[in-house]
Parts: structure tokens; sequence; C-alpha cells
């Protein structure tokens, strides 16, 4: 039994190491602030969206599966909390029974397993009532193959077979074991037997005809001795005890997986709602194959910033298809960076199937999404920060795949722009030519106007922070690159000194 | 509980038909070989640790520590690893030993066990063992093409021994009892700490029925909660109450069973038992190169003789292949040869680029060779000396005082009284504490003493001079990959000393270059 809600074969793994670039993405792209949102108090939501975002899907048709199950969630959202909630109670159900250890010895875990799976049966029976209620409201492959697969698994017949067995594990007439001789005259096979005829009769008993036995006791102090009859014990119910805690495990972990999925959707619940008050716009991403190129948007805004101030932000609107490169040029405080984790964190939204914070947003499928910003504390032009740059921009190349996109800002500034440019010629070349597309936020010049020479027809250019007649703008709109980067309009602004 | 391989009178009894000597020795006067000094420098140490390791009950360090001084003895040995080149020979001598093993294993713990029933099931089961190595010995050595004098001698002994009659008739008891008691089936019934002994009666398995109802709630990659239970065959007082109630279940085979253990107290044959001990010198070595032959690596059985012309083709030093290979990292191979009036190598070049590797191999190459041993290269002709000699200062010793380099002095000079011309001297940066002037000067009196002697010598060292003493010297270097001269090759070539020194460019330490970042990140 499996709840198969994340994907359409396999479990989510809530529990695996995040990529390496993980805590990057999440300081550069300002994810604790998205991941607050979708998770309210709820710490399982938070962890599981964490990982659902920064280890999204790699390919269109899982985004779509999961695109379908949330579809299904956002038209019944009380139905989805409930069965989340339903999870919730049978997994810290099973918590509360303090005593149960699956490292107990089989002995043991024959009296043990077959509580803990009588308790999951009741929230089984519950759940089984959910579907028969529910299940026609739903369309999507995920929720029908899962209601699908509670209604085959569970008739009344295995629940009364179940019943049944639980009664008989209590072992009336004492445990029978039949063994052979081994090495050294010790036992070996010990084998558990059907003990419901085995009692011991009065005539045996009394030692007159009967079945041949003989028997001995284990004195009461003998604690060596009660251990190794325990031993003994535990050889004959080995089987037996394994099955039942392989039973009592599989339930747990079925519980425990059910709310696992069913938290993300409900991290995804938390975050519409909340994006519906402040009055911003949501859509479902189109995922493309990685060739050709695909990205285009409209509206796309800092899902993070307009969380953070709780207004709608700027929108940007873009279209980059069939380019291997972006470079964004322009004004600072133009809205450069803002543009750059917006692209960011609508990709990572779109691989891990949630919506985007858009009204449209289109683009190639990456197999990761990589930052290299540049630190606040790191534009001091010394040759230590340029180590630091360099160092950073070494780790990704060691992690970073074909397929993938790299979101630069203001990289490899740390030095003089001749040689800042050059080092971040050849790097993004090189990415470009392994079939990574980099997104470059920039105010170096020779570094755009290189591109712009020589790769006109597979980069778009865009430019921040233009004068229009209307003032200032923070949109970032096409434009070729300019030998400034209004360095100086900032320095007036603030009022120089 | 310790596994003692062979006991103290099989160590001491006087060995008649040896695989190891030409004559019969008193295995105890070895026990007083002291490890030789030349040992710990050439990380001899290590290897024979590392050879004889899970062998210790055999013990055999004091065969590693006895070179041979005579070619034919040599050359019996060589005879023994030609007929061992056989795999079929290999696999039917090692599985004699382990059962060998596994008997000496039992008949200690009958000896160590308090339960009479416990005791004779471990006996009969030892002798059954001895009984399938000792048969396995004599086929393995009949149905083969042997031709080693060693083994020629062995294979008439056990020959005769298999087709006795005490021989037989052990054989033909053992089996039959095995038999009856694998037939003795019965069962346990247990109410708190009330255990009935009975006969089993045929009642279903009750485990299969629980698993199949619960076979849905399994699938998965869940854990395995079936405990391991070891199968040390101790026996403890409640198995032993279980084990007298079955004997009276089944009275007949157990009384059977007391009158074969009086029977057979003492079954090992002196010759087997020696066998099984010199046989390990060769299987350890076996062992320890086996994995680097899969590696690539090659061994061969070198010449020996007296005379100084000496050649080796891709040697190696064996303790860091040895390392190495755990690794996964190959190993560099090297050549050397000296012939006419050569005699000694100096070595220098960069450091970190294999010459204390090479001197190390050049030690342990003779010194293995001494032994009869195959040795690491595609070919190899060698010195036999009477005594190898080892000064390996420490390069890294930051801190100079006199008091050390006389301490160093001192040895060197006790080397050189005791040395001979048919020794072999390996020196590795000896002075390297002192100034480069004073390191000249004593050097050039080491070397000069060891031209008069006409030992064969290898010296390494960061004085470029030393190589320039004279028509025996030949000077070998460390070396670098001329397209990449901060790669190191670890080949130690015929090259003049020429004291270069390289740096690694800083523009390339985070390779980010083009080329560097597309190799890096494909396609």
């Amino acid at each position: 039994m499996k709840a198969h809600l994340m994907f359409q074969d396999a479990d989510f793994a809530v529990n695996q190491p995040l990529p390496a670039n993980a805590d990057q993405l999440v300081h550069d792209l300002d994810l604790e602030t998205l991941l607050a949102t979708m998770a309210g108090k709820d710490k399982l939501v938070y962890n599981v969206s964490k990982v659902a975002l920064l280890d999204g899907l790699d390919n269109p048709d899982e985004i779509t599966y999961r695109q379908r199950v949330l579809a299904d969630c956002f038209e019944q959202p009380d139905i989805v909390r409930e069965i989340y909630d339903l999870a919730v109670n049978a997994v810290s159900d099973q918590q509360k029974m303090f005593w149960f250890s699956s490292r107990g010895t089989p002995t043991r875990m024959m009296w043990q397993s077959p509580q803990v799976i009588g308790m999951y049966m009741g929230y089984l029976e519950r759940l089984r009532r959910i579907v028969d209620e529910h299940s026609d409201k739903f369309g999507s492959d995920g929720w029908t193959t899962f209601f699908r697969v509670l209604e085959d698994e569970l008739d009344d017949d295995y629940f009364q077979l179940i019943d049944e067995h639980l009664k008989q594990l209590k072992f009336k007439n004492g445990t029978l074991i039949s063994a052979m001789l081994s090495f050294g005259n010790t036992g070996l096979e010990y084998v558990l037997r059907d003990s419901r005829r085995t009692k011991q009769t009065i005539r045996e008993m009394l030692g007159v005809g009967g079945r041949k036995s003989y028997s001995f006791e284990i004195p009461p102090r003998d604690e060596a001795g009660s251990q190794a009859l325990e031993d003994l014990m535990n050889r004959g119910v080995n089987g037996a005890a394994n099955s039942l805690s392989q039973a009592a495990d599989h339930l747990a972990n079925f519980f425990i997986m059910l709310r696992t999925e069913l938290a993300f959707y409900v991290g995804c619940l938390n975050l519409r709602e909340r994006l519906a008050t402040i009055g911003e716009p949501v859509c479902v991403p189109i995922p493309q194959p990685w060739s050709p190129a695909r990205l285009n948007f409209s509206g796309l805004y800092d899902v993070c910033l307009s969380l953070r101030n709780n207004k709608r932000v700027v929108g940007n609107e873009a279209n980059a298809d069939g380019r291997a490169l972006i470079v964004v040029t322009g004004a600072n405080s133009g809205g450069k960076s803002t543009f750059l984790r917006s692209v960011g964190i609508a990709h990572l939204m779109m691989r891990a199937g949630m919506v985007v914070a858009g009204e449209a947003f289109e683009a190639s499928t990456c197999e990761g999404v990589f930052t290299h910003f540049v630190r606040e504390e790191d534009t001091s032009m010394t040759s230590g920060k340029l180590d630091e740059e360099l160092a950073r921009m070494s780790v990704i190349a060691d992690e970073i795949t074909p397929h993938c996109v790299v979101l630069f800002n203001e990289s490899f500034s740390a030095t003089n722009e001749r040689e800042g440019s050059e080092i971040a010629r050849q790097v993004l070349q090189a990415l470009i030519d392994s079939d990574i597309r980099p997104l470059v936020v920039t105010h170096l010049f020779d570094l755009a106007e290189h591109f712009y020479e020589n790769a006109f027809d597979t980069t778009l250019f865009l430019q921040a922070g233009r004068e229009t007649e209307a003032g200032r703008t923070f949109k970032v709109l096409p434009g070729e690159p300019l030998p400034t980067s209004f360095a100086e309009d900032v320095f007036e602004r603030i009022g120089g000194w | 509980m310790t596994i003692s391989a062979l006991n103290q009178r099989e160590l001491k009894a006087v060995v008649r038909h040896s695989i190891l000597y030409q004559h019969s020795y008193d295995p105890s006067v070895l026990d007083f070989l002291p490890e030789p000094t030349c040992f710990a420098d050439l990380l001899l140490d290590q290897i024979t640790g590392t050879i004889t390791k899970g062998r210790e009950d055999y013990q055999l360090l004091p065969f590693f520590y006895d070179h041979l001084t005579s070619r034919d003895d040599v050359a019996f040995r060589h005879e023994i690893w030609r007929d061992l080149a056989s795999d079929t020979v290999v696999t039917g001598l090692r599985l004699f030993t382990s059962e060998m093993r596994d008997v000496r294993q039992r008949n200690s713990w009958a000896e160590k066990t308090h339960y009479i029933q416990h005791r004779r099931g471990i006996h009969l089961d030892a002798v059954t063992r001895y009984c399938e190595a000792v048969k396995h010995l004599s086929s393995t050595l009949e149905s083969n093409e042997i031709s080693s004098r060693a083994l020629l001698d062995i294979r008439d002994v056990v020959t005769k021994y298999a087709s006795s009659a005490t021989f037989e008739g052990l054989v033909r008891e053992s089996q039959d009892l095995k038999t009856k008691l694998s037939g003795v089936r019965y069962s346990l019934n247990i109410r708190g700490s009330h255990v009935r002994v009975l006969r089993y009666d045929g009642e279903a398995d009750y485990g299969a029925e629980i698993e199949e109802a619960f076979e849905r709630f399994q699938q998965g990659s869940v854990s395995d909660y079936r405990l391991k239970f070891s199968d040390w065959p101790d026996m403890n007082h409640v198995e032993a109450q279980i084990a007298d109630r079955v004997a009276l279940l089944f009275r007949d085979v157990f009384s059977e069973l007391e009158s074969f253990c009086e029977r057979t107290n003492s079954f090992v044959d002196s010759t087997v038992s020696s066998f099984n001990r010199e046989v390990q010198f060769y299987f350890a070595y076996l062992d320890y190169i086996g994995p680097l032959k899969a590696r690539n690596l090659t061994f061969c059985l070198p010449e020996v003789h007296e005379s100084k012309a000496i050649f080796a083709t891709e040697t190696f030093d064996i303790a860091l292949a040895a390392k190495l290979a755990t690794q996964g990292t190959s190993v560099i191979t090297n050549d050397f040869s000296l012939d006419g009036v050569e005699r000694i190598i100096v070595i220098s070049g960069p450091n970190q680029g294999g010459k204390t590797t090479f001197s190390r191999t050049f030690g342990q190459l003779h010194f293995l060779a001494s032994l009869g041993c195959p040795v690491p290269g595609e070919t190899a002709s060698l010195f036999l000396f009477d005594e190898l000699f080892t000064h390996f200062g420490k390069e890294e010793d930051p801190t100079f005082q006199s008091g050390k380099l006389e301490d160093d002095l001192l040895r060197i000079q006790d080397v050189l009284k005791r040395a001979t011309s048919k020794s072999v001297i390996i020196m590795n940066e000896i002075f390297a504490s002192t100034t480069t002037q004073d390191a000249l000067v004593l050097g050039t009196k080491v070397l000069e003493k060891v031209i008069e002697l006409d030992a064969l010598c290898v010296m390494v060292t960061f004085i470029d001079e030393l190589s320039l003493l004279g028509p025996s010297i030949v000077s070998m270097t460390s070396s670098v990959n001329p397209d990449n001269p901060v790669e190191r090759t670890f080949k130690v070539i015929r090259h003049p000393a020429d004291g270069l020194a390289y740096a690694i460019s800083i523009a390339e330490k985070y390779e980010l270059t083009y080329d560097r970042l597309r190799k890096r990140v494909g396609p």
C-alpha cells in the first residue's frame, strides 16, 4: 500500500540529503519566507515543502502529475485536510506506544507487534469510510489510484481475517517449536508449529502411556536459563515475529508517507490562501522539455518580496525562447536582483509541481537551479574576495551537470572590469557549451558587450531601471547593454557627500 | 575462545618432510630468530605483518626472517612456486588447509565444553572433517602434475597413509554416525519456564501461516527483523538439558556415538600436521600478491646469483602497491640495472617524486628474492647477499642536534664495518639535518668506503654532486611530466641530477578556465 501522491511510482523521500547547493538557494532566493508561509506552524509541512522545492522534478510528465493532484486539492481542501489530520493522528498514536521497539527480541515482538497492528487497523477502517464517501469527487491519476488501492486491498473479509489472527497469537497451549540435531548435538531449524493440539494429557503427566516426553523446569532465579530459553524461543518465532513487525512497519510507513505527501499539498493550500488575501495572482506553469530552449512569462513577481511586504509587487514579462543566455544590465536598485530571484523561484516552484507566482509561466524543465550571487560583504576589490568567488564557482562546477540553470548576480566583480569580464566570459561560454543556461545580472560592460557582439541571436539582453517618460521604472525591459550601471544616478539620488 | 591452528606439540616436533628446507629441522630453533634490522626501513615489518595476518597460529614470521644464502635452497622453493602456479593444485591444497583449521578449531572446542553430548558431537565432526582434509590432500597431490622435490616427497607419505586400514575405518564409522544423528527430529513445548521435550509429530508450520496472512502489509523495503543467530556452536545448560533428553528419546544412536568417541581419541598424523603449517608460508604470500596481480602488476621468480650485474623491470614497492590497491590508485613501476663496474645507484630529484619508494623497492626485491619468493616485476636478476643493511634518515626532522648527527655517524660506521663485498646497503637521506656542505663531505666519505667495499648500494640524497664520484655510480632521478611540470610521474629513471624546481600556477588554481570547466561539467 502506497500513497504515491507525489510521484506516480515512487515514495517521496523527505529525509534524503538536499542537493549540495540547497543552502545557497535558500539564502540567495530568500526561500525561508516562502516556506514559512507554506508551513504556518506545521514543522512537517515546512520540511516536506523544503525538500520538494529544493529537490524538484526533472521531467514535465512528473510535474504534470503533481499539478493535477494539486488541482484536486484546490477543489476539495477540506477533505484533503481531513485525511492529513487522520494520518497525523495515526502516527502520533504509535508514538504514544512507547514500549514498542522494533529492536526488541522476536519473542517480545510476538506480543508487541499485534497490538500496533490492531491500532492501525482502526485508522484504516476510518480511512476506508472517507474513501467510500468522497472518492467520486477526485479526478487526478494520483488521487484515483490511491483510492482504488485502498478499496482493493482492504475489503471486509480481510479486516476479519486479521482480527482472528490477532486473537490466535496469544498462544493458549504454550509455544510449540520443532528442531533437528546439528553440529555438536545442538538444535537447528527451529520452526514454530501449530500448537492447538499439543495439550499435555493427564495420562502423560502421570507417566502412564500417552506421548513419550521428558520435561524440565527453569528455576525462578536462573536468569541465564531464562535467557537461554528465550533464545530458543527467538529462533522458533523468528520468522513469524519478522512478518508481524514488518506488517506493523509497513502500516506505520504507510501513514507516515501519507502524512508526508499530504503535507506538501497542505503547504500549497496555505500559500494559495495567503496570496489570495494579498491579491497576487498565481498560475499553473507549463513545463516544457529542455530543448528547444523555452522561457517566457508575464506578470512574474518575486513571491517572497510580496509575502514579506504583504502587498503586491511589480511583475515582469520576457520572452527568452530560443536563447541560451540572458544578460540583464542596468541601474542599481532597478529591480535586477528581484527579477533574477523571481525567475529562479519560478523554476523551483514549477519543478516542485506547485503553482507559480505570476500570470503565466512556460519554461524548459531544468535539472537544477544554481545561484552565484555576490555577497554583500564581498564587494571590496581585494584578491581575497575574488578567491572566495572563484572558490564558490568551483564548488558549483563540481555539482552542476548539463541541463541546469545558473543565476549570476554581479559575479566576478571583485577585480577590475577587464579581468572580471575575461573570467566571466570563459565561465559563461564553458557553461553554455555544456548545455547549461546562465541568467546573468552584471554591470561588467565588457562582458555584456562581448556576447552582444558575438552571440546576439542566442542571447536575450534586458535592462533594468530605465528612465521613461513616467519616471524611473523597476521593470526589466529588453535593451542593449550600456557602458554604465547608473551608479552615479544612485550616488546623486542619495545625495552624494 | 581463541582458535589454535596448531598445538604446541606440533610446533615442536622435528619436521622430517619439509617444503621449506631441504633437510629435517627442529622448528623450535627458528622461534628465536629476531626480526632483521632492515625490516622497519624497508617496510618489510608491515608487509610481513599483513602477510601473516589471520595466520598467527601458524607462527610464520620466523620463516620470513630466515633469508637463504644458498642458490640451491632458493631453487628448492622456486620448484614449489612453479607447482603452485597451477590453480587446481592451489585450490586443492587450500581446501585441505581450511579443513585442517576446522579440525583444530573443533578439537579445541571439544576440550572446553562442559556438556558430554556436546563434546561427543563436536568430536565426531572433527573426525569427519579431518578425513575430508586428508582425502583432499592426497587426491590433490596425486591428480596433478607435480615436479618439486618437496611435494613429491609429501605425496609419497600422504598416499601411503590415506590407504591404510586405520584411516579407512575412521572414515566409514564417522560417516555412518553422522547420517543417523541428522535424522533425529524433536519438539519443544514451552509454557513459561516449563520445557517439555518430545518427538516431533508432523504439526503444521504456523509461522508460514502468519506470513501469508500479513503478506499484504509486508511489501516494500521494510527492515528485516529476523535475528541473526550466531552459528557459534557453544552449548548452554538449557540446551544441554534438552540434548540429554533428546538422547533419552533416541537411545540407540547416542550410545553408538559414545563408544566411537572412546575409540578415536587422537587422530591427526604428524606429516599432515607439519605440511599444513609450512604450506601457509606459500599461501600467505600468494594471498598478499594476489590482489596486486589482479591490478595488472606482475611478479616473477628472479634469477639469484653471486654476480653484481643485476636488473629488474616494471618493479614496485609492494607495501605502497598494497596501500594504493585498496584506494584504487594505479601503481607506478620502475626499472633499474647495474652492469660492468656499476655498483651504486644515487637517486636525486624532486621531493614526493618516488625516491624513497624506489630505494625501498630495491631492498624489498633483494630480501624477498632471498626468501625464495616471487618478486615484484616483469623480470629480475638479483644478487644473493650475505646481509642487507639500511639506514633511513628522517627528512622532516626539524631539529638539528649534534647528538643526532653523532648517532647517525655511529650507526653508519657500524654498517660500514660489518658490510662485506657481498652486502647490500641502502641509505636514504642520511645527513639531511646537517648543512649541505657537511652532508656533501660526509656523503662523499660514505660512498668512497662503499666503493672500496665493492658492495651493492642505493643512496637517496638531495646532493647532486654525490652522483659524480666515480664510474661505479649510476645517477637516477625522480621525474616530472614534461607537458605538465607540476605533475610527478613517480618514475625514477637514469638521468643526470639537475635539481629542477616547480611551482603551481595560481591562475588555474580553481580549474575555471574554459577548457578545464568544459571538462569538469561535460557533456
